[in-house]
């Protein structure tokens, strides 16, 4: 079938298709996000185990999505549940190291000013090193983001849904149209993901910081 | 067991044999960008935007150009290695110290001369380093071409998962990790020693 009229034929299901796999993604770097920039803030409170962590979050990430999202089908079952577990897992770890490493690069002598002026830890956390951290931090959330993007093509296979449905059904029928039908607007999404969080991470960013290109 | 040795090798050659094509592609590309600035702009930019694209999605387009099979599976794993290939080389060259080639360039060493050697052999540690992302990053790549009708673990992980078998996907999973994160380690020491031997 031609591909133009197969899209006109499905279009009301490529669009549910897309909205499932914005909210998989929106949803699982959202719960990451506000698991791994307390978690990133704690480790720079306690140096001593940010080795380990980081060690193991780095571990997890070798780990194949194929894999993850396997142990989340024998363990947790089909469905959209099982498959935001194990993308809010994967989300958290870039986002957590960026965290760490943004503020561990704040240089001392800013916080030591901020103390020196009498602010209280939380304010030198929020108003100091926070905002000198913020382009660090955004950047993880984009390559999360762009990872989740990726993974929630898989996650089709345990029946979450998303662009994947049709690249599986595509892949094991040998169908191009519908391969085509989710490569297609899956690859777009990804760009248009990694876009505007380039374009948040620009607007964020005080204008004193930027890079001058 | 001699299924998982003939899938652990299997996974070891198409991974090993398409690092090394795609390690020669990205340090001519990454030397192009050097020399030309203009075209490593597109260049970086094309790769970033290949990096982006889902693997699943990036195989599947990949599978109706070139059909079911190990080729499909070294080509998207190429793909995928060349920016972190490319912008290692680039950046090393660019870093170099401008003394150096100012010498090579006052001794009458030609364009080609000064890359070969002295521009190249400084900028190996960090050329190394990319490599070393990328063959990790594809070794758990690899994984997806079971999808697309090629070998290696990810066959042992598949045939797991439709088999509903925690134990078999362990079985394939496990060397997958294993050998990515032995990689990462032996390939970081060598590229501490490079780097010792060149600063």
């Amino acid at each position: 079938m031609n591909l133009t009229t197969l899209f006109l034929a499905n279009w009301p299901a490529i669009a549910r298709s897309l909205a499932t796999h914005i909210m998989l993604v929106v949803v699982s770097v959202g719960l990451g996000t506000i698991t791994a920039i307390p978690l990133g803030i704690v480790l720079t409170r306690h140096r001593r185990f940010a080795p380990a962590v980081l060690a193991v979050a780095g571990m997890i990430q070798t780990i194949p999505g194929l894999v993850m999202l396997g142990f989340a089908l024998v363990l947790l079952g089909i469905g959209t549940v099982p498959a935001l577990a194990v993308l809010t897992i994967y989300s958290i770890l870039p986002i957590l190291q960026n965290t760490y490493t943004g503020i561990s690069e704040v240089s001392p002598a800013y916080t030591d000013a901020a103390k020196g002026i009498g602010m209280t830890a939380m304010q030198v956390l929020f108003k100091v090193e926070l905002p000198l951290a913020r382009e660090t931090i955004i950047s993880g959330i984009r390559i999360s983001t762009v990872y989740i993007v990726s993974w929630a093509t898989l996650a089709g296979m345990i029946g979450a849904g998303g662009m994947g449905d049709w690249i599986w059904t595509g892949l094991a029928t040998y169908n191009t149209g519908y391969i085509l039908i989710g490569a297609i607007p899956s690859a777009l999404l990804a760009f248009a993901f990694s876009a505007a969080l380039g374009g948040l991470q620009r607007l964020l960013t005080p204008r004193g910081l930027r890079r001058q290109p | 067991m001699t299924e998982l040795l003939h899938a652990m090798a299997e996974h070891l050659v198409i991974v090993t044999l398409s690092m090394a094509v795609a390690s020669l592609i990205g340090v001519a590309l990454g030397v192009l960008s050097y020399w030309w600035h203009r075209a490593g702009v597109v260049i970086i930019a094309l790769a970033e935007i290949i990096q982006t694209i889902p693997s699943l999605a990036l195989l599947a387009l990949l599978m109706i150009i070139f059909g079911l099979g190990d080729v499909t599976l070294a080509v998207a794993l190429i793909l995928y290695a060349q920016l972190p290939i490319i912008r290692n080389t680039t950046t090393a060259l660019n870093e170099l110290d401008s003394h150096i080639i100012d010498a090579a360039r006052g001794m009458g060493m030609s364009r080609a001369q000064r890359l070969l050697k002295v521009e190249i052999p400084l900028s190996i540690p960090m050329i190394f380093g990319g490599i070393k992302v990328a063959l990790v990053n594809s070794l758990s790549i690899a994984v997806m071409g079971v999808l697309i009708g090629s070998g290696g673990l990810g066959y042992i992980v598949y045939r797991g998962i439709q088999q509903r078998n925690m134990g078999r996907i362990l079985l394939g999973a496990i060397p997958v990790v294993c050998i990515a994160l032995l990689f990462d380690y032996l390939m970081g020491k060598v590229e501490v020693r490079l780097s010792k031997h060149t600063s």
